[in-house]
Parts: C-alpha cells; structure tokens; sequence
C-alpha cells in the first residue's frame, strides 16, 4: 500500500484535534496552552507540505516557512509576557488573569 | 513497503507524543514530549520530500523554541499541581467538541477531490534535478523577497519586544555611565590640599566618593 495525500492530511486533522483538546484539558495553565497552539500551527504546516508535495507546488513550503516564523515570534512574545505577569503577580493560572476586568 | 512502515512509526509516536503532551502531569515532561512530536513531525517532511523544512523543524523548534519552553517552565516557580486540579471537570466538553471536530475533519480528509482547475493555477512547480533547498531558494529569495523580508521585520520585532518585556533595571545596581565617565575633568576629579604642618586636613578634607560616583 502506498502513502499518500490522504494519510498525511488524516495526521495533520488528528494532529490539530488534540490541540484544541489540550486548550479545552489545560484551561488553567498558559504554558500548555502555547503548546497546544505549537502543536495546532505543526498540524497547520504537515497540511501545507503535504499539499506542495501532492500538487507539486514549491509555494506551500514557502507558506509553512512563514508560518514556522509566526510560530516562533508567538512562542518568544508570549513566553516573554508569561514571565512578566509571574513576576508582576507571582501566578499564571488563567481564572487569575482578571487586571483588565474583561 | 518500507515507506508506509515508517510512515506508520513516525505518524505513531508523533500522535502519541502530543497526546503526552496535553495529558502528562509534568510541564517539563509536557515540553520534551513537545520535541519528540517535532522530531517526528520532521521525519514526516523528510518523508514528504521538503527536506529543508525538516531541518527548520528540528532547528527553529527543538533548537529555539522548545528550549525557551524548557526555560519557562523550569525558571517560573509554580505549583503545577495546583492548576492541574480540576482538569476532568473540562473533559467532558472538551471530548464532544474535539470529537465532533475531528469527525467533521475526517469526513473532509475522506472525501476531498482536487478541482479541475488546481493543476493549471500552480504558480511554482517544484523543479526536478536540484535539491529542494535550492528549489526554495530559487522562489523564495525572487518572488516571494517580500514576505521573507516582512518575516524577517516579524522577528525583529519580536525580539525586541520580548527583550524590552522582560528587561528590568535593578535599583542599587551600579551601571557605567559612559559620558558621565567622559565628560569628567581634572578640576571635578581632584583637589590639591595644602596641608599644614602638625594640624591634618581639618576642614578642608575632600569626601572621597563625592565626585567619583557618576551617577
């Protein structure tokens, strides 16, 4: 049996699913929710690969290079305001994440 | 054969791995688990044939990004215990969504068809005969120049605001004050004290520290 677009797109859908499971799992804790948000952006760039790949276009990996550089500036800018709203409020449990009064 | 076995071992552990990820008790363990799910997920793009991708993977991820989760998790001293308290009290909800979204997916991955016009719009077909880094290259650095330097300006800026983010000037630190430290002369540095015989400086001793701070 061959492997083909189908399988990989089925990964990437399993893949994106936990994400969202893991935000849904680990309401409390911001850290692993930017990791599940890592884990939907790979799923992301495993659809765009596969499609390059399958149709034979360069542009999707161009496309998931891009999104590897979001995923990157959004892991640093949110690691960096986790750290500073630690120091400012000694927790980063999300039910306390109320200064704005939203 | 031996494509769709380690398709089937790098699928595996990569799906397994994330599941660890969202379940395990322990944020360090929560990030390794992270970069096994990236090694895999380049193992796959090996597979696919975007081998500089995979490489990106390996280096942007497990190089820089899940170190700085590493980081994180190890330098924040927080009690994990305590926030994992409750989780089961969102299964529940968190399951029906997550399965209805992944049958919703699946129904799509199952019965997709590409359209009659897809062929004739692709813009850049991958070139045979060169590697695909330098197919990349080839496209990305002429018509994509633009959002490789927009990229860039993402991640300048990023750096720089979590630079200036985490930043803190410490009270009673001494810093140099570099055209403090230039600005000084002779006159502000010292003074020529005649002393008398037998009698000391008296009043006119000089504070020591009083012109050597800059600040």
């Amino acid at each position: 049996m061959t492997i083909g677009l189908g399988h990989y797109l089925s990964v990437a859908a399993i893949l994106f699913t936990l994400g969202i499971f893991g935000i849904f799992l680990n309401r409390k804790n911001v850290i692993i929710i930017l990791m599940s948000i890592e884990l939907i952006l790979l799923a992301v760039n495993i659809n765009l690969v596969a499609f390059s790949t399958h149709l034979g276009d360069i542009v999707g990996q161009i496309f998931a290079l891009l999104v590897l550089t979001v995923a990157a500036a959004e892991a640093a800018i949110g690691l960096a305001i986790l750290v500073v709203f630690f120091r400012n409020r000694g927790t980063i449990a999300v039910e306390d994440i109320n200064l704005m009064k939203g | 054969m031996i494509a769709a076995a380690f398709f089937y071992l790098f699928a595996g552990i990569l799906v397994a791995s994330a599941f660890m990820v969202i379940a395990s008790k322990n944020p360090v363990h929560s990030v390794l688990y992270l970069i096994l799910a990236f090694v895999n997920a380049a193992g796959l793009f090996v597979m696919m044939g975007a081998e500089f991708l995979a490489m990106i993977l390996v280096v942007v991820y497990v190089g820089a990004v899940a170190v700085l989760f590493l980081f994180v998790v190890m330098m924040l001293d927080v009690d994990f215990a305590e926030l994992k308290k409750g989780v089961l009290q969102y299964l529940p909800v968190g399951l029906l969504l997550g399965g209805i979204f992944l049958a919703e997916l699946l129904l799509v991955v199952g019965s997709w068809v590409i359209g009659p016009g897809v062929p004739k719009a692709i813009t850049a077909p991958i070139p045979t005969g060169i590697s695909n880094t330098e197919a990349i290259g080839l496209v990305l650095y002429t018509k994509y120049v633009y959002f490789f330097q927009i990229s860039g300006m993402i991640l300048l800026v990023a750096m720089i605001g979590a630079i200036v983010l985490t930043l803190r000037h410490k009270e009673r630190v001494k810093r140099q004050n570099i055209s403090a430290q230039n600005a000084r002369t002779p006159e502000m540095s010292m003074q020529v004290v005649k002393v008398r015989q037998g009698q000391g400086l008296g009043s006119n001793s000089v504070d020591a520290n009083s012109t050597g701070s800059a600040s």
